[in-house]
């Protein structure tokens, strides 16, 4: 790359990021001020900084259940999604097979419906069979959207890796359990990365599904969020302590599969 | 590689299958009950045929709904492709400057959905917000929760705020999978930045983007829970896309015929138009699964 | 055309190398010169590809410098070398016809039009590529793409090398050959200087008229491709060209004479006295002979040694025999029509094709 085209690139990005961190930290001011303050004066940092909020949040649990239930139901989906997409990957990538296009266009279809189609006929089925206002309801119901895009995404990865890989672990006699686990998976670690990653963002962000299966026992931290209405009217600090608090899984995430993801982007198809 | 024909193959698919067939056609052939009845009552319906899909072609509300949302859709587009491969190709490539990049950039995927409209919600007020509180100190005129104009500007920033890192994230990864050699070669050739740029990166970058078109169009006609959170589809309808008036009809109104026949016109929709992308893809090359790899 | 020097030149990664295992390149002199077709032979890892990037430009080498035609181009960013290269996958712009992948090096360089037509054409010719060059160039074969690349560097008239890093590791075999062969014509035709980087001996002798072995940053012999294979100066050239490559035995000198562990060999008084002046302490002797050298003999006959034959393989030109010779592996060619069977037999290891070498360099008689 040339260096004379680096500063307007440089310069764009800096730019970039400031937008992205703007409204972050504009929510992290409010987070630590008081309702007064925030309602009174205009500060662009707190004059009377308050770690009141985040008390609320840590010892109140209403509302620390919900991370907990959100955690939950969120790892639940990402383990059964992989688990189940891997072998369909597997399939899509080693052979053909009779509606194998079809197939796997109806499987990304699933993630063209509103959710709101779902919400009704969902309320239904969990409740008949008796699966209402529990996490592995809702980490079912993720399944339908993460699926598809799991079995999307791993099957780039797989079709960059060699048939002759498989065909030589055969020879050396290896069980295609004992081969899938000890040497194909390894060869794709950085795409189960990706895919984890896709998996465990797309379940956490869901609102709607995971607020009308949930009632009390497994409720998410978004539905609980939108019960900050109080009669002083909207508590602007506790909500934004809330919020802020539900970026540090996903940055978590962001941070442990940080490698992952620059070189499996690069490694797979997607 | 040549793939071998082998239909025990679906033994792999099994379980994927099972799983969402289970979550998908069970609701879809609840839905298609529902659309061709009226439902009085829990235990009382009416078979009313097409009847309910006639009465959304003449729905005003409904065509308002939609041409928010196709021009909501197509803005989404425009704004968040070239802003995203923008940033993809501003990215540093190596080092500890690239991971910070990612982290900070992906931080907005990762917020949950309610969470974005508040923060916006938030941010966009005059009283309590820095957005708001600063373009009332320049002077300017603004205020989302009684103006369109200004609601649809920043439902719109908003939603370039949270998804544009995703077509950055998938450019990203586009340009990390061309070789140096491309670079070195362009190199030697002479070539410009912008010859680069249009000759090697864009070719390269087809693939994801067109993954990353699909998504976003697919995503963005179907949104529902940020625009809702910060306007409540304020002022009026005028932030009301397609999705939010689909839920007052189901749950609001709890008119589930017409809701269940809106559904499936809403799905066939996004089906029609994912399936063209789909086919265009295949056709120009990027080789999505189910089709021979290099 | 040009005459490309090394003067001095080396490349270490890191800061501050302190010993040779911290450079890539390890400093030397060489001289490439205008219109000479070389190959650059050497395994995996060897510093090859490091030294391609130096001449090409897209290396600054950290030590010594690199002139082209006398004029010092060591810094000088790869547009201002007039060099070309081609890589070991096709790279090509997918989107242009074979045409415009031709004339993008001569438009880029604000060429007429009418000239790039002209020169295009020239070229296309010269590969058998004009009635082509309207077609898309990424739809074309992976031997046809790799011909575009090259084309890409004959195109300019003002190139001073052409570099080719292992150009044919995607060409199908059948075609290797017909592309190479292409290759030579080429720069009988064009009489330019070609550096032709490989790890496969077969492309390097039989494309170079000097071929340079390069092994762990160090180049060990450069010379014709018979004087690699008769008169190795280094164990290394020796062990990597030939199929399969010499015999090596440590050599012991005593008092009454050389011996490979403990059988004697028998050797002339005038090559015992060259290992005499050559034994010193901490060096160490070896003797080397290719397996085309190596033939059956009498017991007891003068340098020949007693070995355990444990196979015998018809390679239908010739039967290639594998034991060991006091406790030494050793491979021979022998002849079809000279009956063997595994089991003792006694090979002659002496002979005037046998090479001694004194700490991995060959003692020159």
């Amino acid at each position: 790359m040339n260096k004379a085209s680096r500063l307007p690139r440089a310069v764009m990005l800096f730019l970039y990021v400031a937008f992205t961190l703007i409204p972050l930290y504009w929510m992290l001011n409010t987070s630590l001020k008081t309702n007064e303050e925030t309602l009174s004066v205009f500060t662009l940092w707190p004059r009377n900084l308050t770690w009141a909020n985040y008390i609320t949040i840590f010892t109140d649990p209403s509302w620390y259940n919900g991370y907990i239930n959100s955690s939950i139901y969120v790892v639940l989906n990402t383990v059964l999604s992989l688990l189940v997409a891997l072998p369909a990957a597997y399939g899509f990538s080693r052979y053909r097979f009779l509606g194998d296009k079809h197939m796997f266009f109806w499987l990304l279809t699933n993630r063209m419906t509103p959710p709101a189609v779902f919400l009704l006929p969902f309320f239904q089925l969990y409740s008949t069979v008796g699966l209402m206002d529990t996490h592995i309801a809702v980490a079912l119901s993720h399944m339908l959207f993460n699926v598809p895009l799991a079995v999307w995404i791993l099957e780039g990865f797989m079709s960059g890796i060699s048939r002759e890989i498989d065909e030589t672990a055969y020879i050396d006699g290896f069980s295609f359990p004992k081969f899938f686990i000890k040497i194909f998976l390894p060869l794709i670690k950085a795409g189960v990365g990706v895919t984890a990653f896709f998996c465990f963002m797309f379940s956490w962000v869901e609102l709607l599904l995971a607020r009308t299966l949930t009632s009390v026992n497994a409720k998410p931290i978004s539905a609980i969020m939108t019960r900050t209405v109080s009669a002083t009217g909207m508590d602007w600090g506790l909500l934004a302590a809330a919020g802020v608090l539900t970026l540090v899984p996903g940055m978590l995430v962001i941070w442990f599969v940080r490698n992952h993801i620059a070189k499996g982007f690069a490694m797979g198809r997607v | 590689m040549n793939k071998p024909y082998n239909n025990k193959a679906w033994f792999f698919i099994l379980p994927v299958f099972i799983c969402v067939a289970f979550s998908a056609i069970v609701p879809l052939m609840t839905v298609i009950n529902y659309s061709v009845q009226d439902i009085i009552s829990p235990t009382q319906s009416v078979f009313v045929g097409l009847e309910w899909f006639r009465a959304m072609m003449r729905d005003p509300e409904l065509h308002g709904a939609l041409l928010r949302q196709i021009v909501f859709s197509l803005c989404v587009l425009l704004v968040q492709l070239p802003l995203g491969v923008g940033l993809a190709l501003s990215m540093p490539s190596k080092g500890w400057q690239s991971s910070a990049a990612l982290v900070v950039l992906s931080m907005p995927l990762l917020i949950p959905w309610n969470v974005v409209g508040t923060i916006w919600q938030i941010f966009g007020r005059a009283d309590i917000g820095l957005g708001g509180h600063a373009l009332s100190t320049l002077g300017i005129a603004y205020n989302y929760a009684s103006n369109p104009l200004d609601a649809w500007m920043t439902v719109l920033l908003m939603d370039v705020w949270h998804w544009t890192p995703l077509v950055a994230l998938l450019g990203f990864a586009g340009l990390r999978s061309i070789p140096d050699a491309y670079y070195q070669a362009a190199q030697i050739d002479g070539a410009s930045r912008w010859a680069i740029f249009r000759y090697i990166q864009l070719p390269k970058m087809r693939g994801v983007l067109m993954i990353a078109v699909l998504l976003r169009f697919m995503d963005s006609f179907m949104i529902y829970t940020e625009p809702f959170v910060l306007t409540g589809g304020g002022p009026g309808n005028s932030t009301t896309f397609l999705s939010q008036y689909l839920t007052q009809k189901a749950v609001g109104q709890f008119d589930l015929g017409p809701a269940a026949a809106f559904s499936l016109i809403y799905f066939l929709i996004i089906l029609l138009l994912s399936f063209v992308l789909y086919n265009w893809m295949q056709r120009t090359g990027s080789k999505p699964a189910g089709s021979d790899h290099e | 055309m040009a005459r490309i020097e090394f003067r001095n030149l080396g490349h270490a990664y890191g800061a501050n190398p302190a010993s040779a295992k911290d450079y890539a390149l390890q400093p030397m002199n060489m001289v490439w010169e205008d219109g000479g077709a070389y190959a650059l032979l050497g395994p995996s890892g060897c510093g090859k590809s490091t030294l391609l990037n130096i001449i090409s430009g897209l290396l600054v080498p950290s030590h010594g410098e690199v002139l082209f035609d006398g004029k010092d181009m060591t810094s000088m960013p790869t547009r201002g070398r007039n060099i070309a290269q081609v890589f070991q996958f096709p790279v090509l712009y997918d989107t242009m016809s074979v045409y415009d992948n031709l004339a993008f090096p001569l438009r880029n360089r604000k060429m007429p039009e009418a000239e790039v037509h002209k020169r295009v054409h020239e070229i296309a010719e010269i590969l058998g590529m004009s009635d082509v060059l309207k077609q898309r160039a990424s739809g074309m074969a992976a031997d046809a793409k790799q011909k575009i690349s090259l084309g890409r560097g004959l195109v300019r008239k003002d190139v001073s090398a052409i570099l080719f890093d292992e150009p044919l590791t995607v060409i199908d075999p059948h075609l290797k050959w017909q592309l190479r062969r292409q290759l030579k014509q080429i720069h009988q035709q064009l009489k330019l200087t070609l550096i032709y980087v490989t790890h496969d001996q077969v492309e390097a002798l039989t494309f170079a008229d000097e071929v340079v072995v390069m092994t762990d940053g160090k180049i060990v012999q450069k010379g014709e491709p018979d004087a690699l294979f008769e008169r190795p100066e280094h164990t290394f050239v020796g062990y990597f060209i030939g199929s399969p490559g010499m015999n090596f035995f440590p050599l012991k000198l005593d008092a009454d004479g050389a011996s490979i562990g403990a059988h004697k060999v028998a050797l002339d008084a005038a090559t015992l006295g060259m290992l005499k002046s050559a034994n010193h302490t901490n060096n160490v002797l070896s003797i080397g002979i290719r397996p085309e050298f190596v033939d059956l003999a009498q017991p007891g006959a003068s340098g020949a040694l007693e070995a355990q034959i444990d196979s015998v393989q018809h390679l239908g030109t010739c039967q290639l025999i594998t034991g060991t010779v006091a406790g030494h592996a050793v491979k021979a060619k022998i002849d079809t029509s000279i009956p063997v069977s595994t089991g003792s037999h006694w090979l002659r290891l002496a002979r005037p094709e046998t090479i001694f070498f004194c700490n991995d360099e060959r003692i020159a008689r």
